[in-house]
């Protein structure tokens, strides 16, 4: 990325100082069968209480990404470069004992699957109860108290009885309500879900899309929303990144990049996704082929072999040259179309799919 | 829990019948006539036939059977020898009790198995967590390979070898043998040392590699990613989640092991000359003493009922995710 | 792939000739036992407690609902991979309730599954040209040309390459595992697909790829598709007609048309305002609904939706509501409620707004 802008000026869409501001960011694990370039070269802020969606699909980097933030990398098999500043602190290179104390206290993850991320041995309550421990010294009854006062806030009838079941007494939707209340119990300041409604059926989904929305009122906190559905993001997110193979391809407000999206990946996500009211009688265009090894990418754009615009480009340059995520500001893609064909493409050939 | 254990009880009780009566069939399955043994050598028809009518082998093996079972509760008397109940009958080629005789021989099993038990889960755990704390570096290489070198050594290997290096080349220490502990608790220990330290080697690797991989298992779960992600520090979670999460398959086996040691480690106790249930197993089938051999083999079966009830029970404990029924 | 823009609308008249199958008052309860020495029956799951369903020669029926509301047992019903409690399945007009093994046996090459995950359901020990060729084995069919040859047309029809006939199954990506699926269910000749949830393990850009597949092959085989999910858009893109089912029953029936622009079911209405879409000026009315679906162990009675309907009244307590043609409803447009929607509320705008 050729990004070199200062991070103010970088921030997407809403302004400020940046509570997360990630600069440079490379992921590589080693493997038996090579290195595994899982991020490559990413930067991206979160402003405070803001909420910026990351959209991508298995394998895109989105959750490295985020793990590497939180520093759960396995240090002995992961490489980790760039910068990660948290509140203005360096996080990468920062000593395990200095993110201990961050980890569920400035910021903490909301995971896919409560089911098997939260101990199927401990209660619930001991489970809130421990995090607020360790963070304020809070005595065993008080983190008691609290845990009972999260399970309050996030929803969940009869606390004080419930406080003492385990995680397998919950429904799945009860259980990232739990989960909810355990990643928010130290009032962090950012918080990472991760796909936190997938495991989830669309009623129970819409609950807790809104109990986020809700307690991110409440509590200023700023949100990343890692998700493979765009609907979500549009539901709950200020921004969105696109990202593929291991970088962002797309970057700009909702509305800028569902409405006017200028990155063919972003349009093949669009196309391949059914509407509630599209006509159906247009099929879906999906994005052929299948997604690039990480270890072994294409060079030039890593999206080149998928994608149905490359002889647009004036000058070929696709397999040759890595795109930059341009401009530095704003709505931004990483693709050497020129503006002008984004425009006329997205007009003429996408738009009309999409309902 | 009541109902799980008065269920579960009810449930071995039937096992140890079915295990007691198989054992039965199987003795009368083998070309053996225990009664032309104690005949001797002069040997007359009259003779034959009255020994079996004492003996009780001229009835068929379910009449037998049935006469076993009920002297069990009804108590009986052999060779003059008065056997309340319990009583699980008389052995003809030792001339005692068979309660006597179990009585006699089961305290060098225990001794032998709790010793070693106690020194294998000591080394076995603590040797599995640190690989699987410092896994993939020099310390859990060394720990694995050492581990499956020990687990792939033989008791009827390794018990000679140290036979011989600690015992008889060097007199670093006293041969096996069986001093009650009650009578001289040193004597106890330094009898039962080389078996132990040879069981323990063998047992400490397998759990060494059990621990290892169940440890390893478990850090990879997504509730210790949470529970990391929470802030908590190393030691926390490794202890705190891993190892309760590993605990449940270590108890599992540990007490199935045990069952199966405390029913008479044959190998080893033959091996090191020590008179437990095991060798009298052996003894008592080679001796075609059916009293004996049914009354060691319910016993065994017995140990390992009870301990798989405990196992049981002691995952329920662990894990709440288990409901006992 | 097609690469036109539109296809022709492909639905055949509903109801016109005899159904292929038809499902009467199907029941499946599974027997809760408990005992202290002897085991008996002290409850049921009714995982479907009568339902009702037809579907007509080379028509796609939706099936949605949350989990646990009982599609995929009814689906596995009528596979026959389940043996139904009560009720009846008619196949073709031939009553295959109960049929045996050999009775069976003529109808089950005409009935095939697709099944959700393509990891788990294909055996990994066997070669993708035995695992399509199975079927035609275990039923003695040779066709013209040989196994092989048949296989490797089906390898092409499902856009795989014919020359990995010999490969292992995890040689492939999962949107190619599911195409090994459907080699497999089609290698009968099937007149009736059972595709329980066949999208949704697998990536956005993917999943559009097997509706495309799917949808390719319902137009031009002609074949009949029950399709299970759980993804509103999916179903309503795929399926001609939709049934909405909760704990165990059909709550709404029609063709899909009616069903997503006028629902008159409480629970389809919120089920649809619950589907996030990715649309920024998305501002549909949202119905949150509150709490948990219940246990089918011990449904409601009466209507089994009014713990979570905000119009319940008394008689929904006691009053089971017929699913029947209300007033205002489309033809052929079933809704089981005393207390229903307006006819045509806006549930889904007609137009959405321009850039």
């Amino acid at each position: 990325m050729t990004t070199q802008a200062k991070p103010e000026e970088v921030s997407a869409g809403s302004g400020g100082t940046p509570f997360l501001s990630v600069r440079d960011l490379s992921v590589r694990f080693s493997t038996e069968d090579g290195v595994v370039r899982a991020v490559d070269n990413l930067s991206f802020d979160v402003a405070p209480g803001s909420t910026l969606g990351i959209v991508g699909e298995s394998g895109s980097g989105k959750s490295v990404t985020n793990l590497a933030v939180l520093g759960l990398h396995n240090p002995d098999r992961t490489e980790i470069s760039g910068s990660i500043k948290l509140d203005g602190q360096e996080l990468v290179g920062a000593p395990n004992r200095e993110l201990e104390k961050l980890r569920g206290k400035k910021m903490s993850m909301i995971f896919q699957d409560p089911l098997t991320a939260l101990s199927p041995f401990h209660t619930i309550g001991k489970q809130i109860g421990e995090t607020f421990r360790k963070h304020t010294g809070a005595s065993k009854k008080e983190a008691r108290d609290r845990a009972i006062e999260m399970l309050t806030r996030v929803g969940i009838p009869q606390p004080t009885s419930r406080v003492d079941d385990y995680p397998h007494q919950f429904s799945g939707g009860m259980r990232q309500r739990a989960m909810i209340a355990m990643s928010l119990v130290c009032d962090p300041k950012l918080v990472i879900a991760d796909e936190p409604t997938t495991a989830l059926d669309v009623t129970v989904q819409a609950q807790i899309l809104d109990l986020l929305k809700d307690l991110q009122q409440e509590m200023g906190t700023a949100i990343i929303l890692i998700t493979h559905d765009l609907g979500v993001v549009a539901r709950t997110a200020q921004d969105i990144m696109v990202m593929y193979a291991g970088r962002a391809v797309e970057r700009g407000t909702v509305r800028e990049v569902l409405k006017a999206p200028q990155h063919p990946y972003t349009w093949g996500l669009l196309s391949s996704m059914p509407s509630l009211t599209g006509d159906v009688n247009i099929p879906l265009k999906p994005v052929r082929g299948t997604p690039p090894s990480l270890i072994n990418l294409p060079s030039g754009c890593p999206f080149n072999p998928r994608c149905d615009f490359r002889e647009k480009v004036i000058g070929g340059g696709c397999t040759s040259e890595r795109p930059p995520l341009s401009p530095a500001t704003g709505h931004a893609a990483a693709c050497h179309l020129n503006q002008a064909q984004r425009q006329d493409i997205f007009i003429d050939q996408i738009k009309p799919r999409l309902g | 829990m009541l109902r799980f254990l008065v269920r579960r009880t009810l449930g071995a009780l039937v096992i140890l019948l079915i295990v007691s009566m198989v054992t039965y069939a199987l003795f009368f399955a083998i070309p053996a006539d225990p009664a032309r043994l104690y005949c001797g050598k002069t040997c007359s028809p009259e003779n034959l036939a009255l020994i079996r009518h004492e003996m009780g082998f001229d009835k068929s093996w379910p009449v037998q059977y049935w006469n076993w079972l009920s002297t069990i509760f009804s108590g009986g008397t052999f060779n003059g020898v008065h056997c309340g109940a319990p009583c699980f009958g008389y052995s003809f080629d030792k001339k005692e009790l068979v309660g006597g005789i179990l009585a006699d021989r089961f305290p060098t099993t225990l001794s032998l198995t709790v010793g070693s038990a106690v020194i294998f889960l000591i080394f076995g755990i603590g040797t599995g967590m640190l690989a699987a704390h410092k896994q993939g570096k020099a310390a859990d290489k060394i720990a694995s390979s050492l581990s499956l070198l020990a687990s792939s050594m033989q008791i009827y290997v390794a018990g000679p070898l140290a036979l011989w290096a600690l015992c008889y080349s060097t007199d670093l220490l006293d041969l096996p043998t069986y001093i009650p502990f009650t009578k001289d608790p040193i004597g106890w220990a330094g009898g039962l040392l080389v078996p132990w330290i040879v069981l323990s080697l063998i047992w400490t690797a397998n759990y060494t590699r059990m621990t290892r991989s169940s440890m390893v298992e478990q850090l990879s779960e997504d509730y210790v990613r949470t529970a990391r992600a929470k802030g908590m520090s190393g030691s926390s979670v490794f202890m705190r989640y891993a190892w309760r999460g590993a605990m449940g398959t270590i108890v599992t086996v540990f007490g199935i092991d045990l069952g199966v040691l405390l029913g008479g480690a044959i190998i080893t106790e033959t091996t090191f000359s020590l008179h437990g249930l095991g060798q009298l197993a052996i003894q008592s089938f080679i001796d075609s003493d059916l009293s004996l051999l049914v009354g060691v083999t319910v016993v065994a079966a017995t140990l390992i009922v009870f301990f798989n009830i405990i196992v049981d029970a002691a995952y329920a404990l662990i894990d709440p995710r288990i409901r006992l029924a | 792939m097609s690469n036109e823009l539109t296809l022709k609308p492909a639905s055949p008249a509903v109801g016109s000739g005899d159904p292929l199958l038809s499902l009467t008052g199907l029941k499946k309860h599974f027997p809760v036992m408990e005992g202290f020495l002897f085991k008996r029956q002290v409850g049921a799951v009714h995982a479907v407690d009568g339902v009702d369903l037809e579907v007509f020669p080379s028509e796609s029926v939706g099936l949605v609902g949350e989990s646990g509301c009982g599609k995929s047992t009814t689906g596995r019903l009528v596979t026959r991979l389940l043996e139904p409690t009560g009720g009846e399945i008619r196949y073709a007009g031939q009553d295959i309730t109960h049929a045996s093994r050999k009775e069976l046996a003529p109808i089950r090459s005409e009935i095939q599954m697709i099944f959700q995950d393509p990891y788990s359901s294909l055996n990994p020990r066997h070669t993708v040209g035995s695992i399509i060729g199975a079927p035609m084995e275990i039923n003695g069919i040779n066709p013209a040309g040989g196994i092989q040859r048949r296989v490797q047309e089906l390898l092409e029809t499902v856009g795989l390459n014919p020359e990995h006939y010999n490969r292992f199954p995890h040689e492939f990506s999962g949107g190619q595992r599911q195409r090994i699926g459907v080699a497999r269910a089609l290698s009968l000749n099937p007149k009736l697909i059972v595709a329980d949830e066949p999208v949704s393990a697998l990536d956005v850009s993917i999943q559009a790829q097997v509706v495309n597949l799917l949808q390719e092959l319902q137009r031009e085989l002609g074949i009949a598709f029950l399709f299970i999910a759980h993804d509103l858009s999916v179903v309503r893109h795929f399926s001609q007609r939709v049934a909405v089912m909760y704990l165990g029953k059909i709550v709404e029936i029609a063709d899909r048309k009616s069903l997503y622009e006028s629902p008159r079911h409480p629970y389809t209405h919120a089920l649809l305002s619950a589907v996030p879409e990715a649309d920024p000026d998305d501002d549909r009315e949202r119905i949150r609904l509150t709490g948990d679906v219940p246990s089918p162990l011990n449904p409601p009675s009466g209507c089994r939706f009014r713990t979570r309907c905000w119009k319940a009244q008394e008689k929904c307590a006691s009053e089971e509501p017929p699913l029947v043609q209300l007033s205002g409803n489309a033809a052929n447009h079933l809704t089981a409620c005393h207390f229903p929607e307006d006819p045509a509320p806006a549930a889904v705008p007609a137009q959405r707004a321009e850039v």
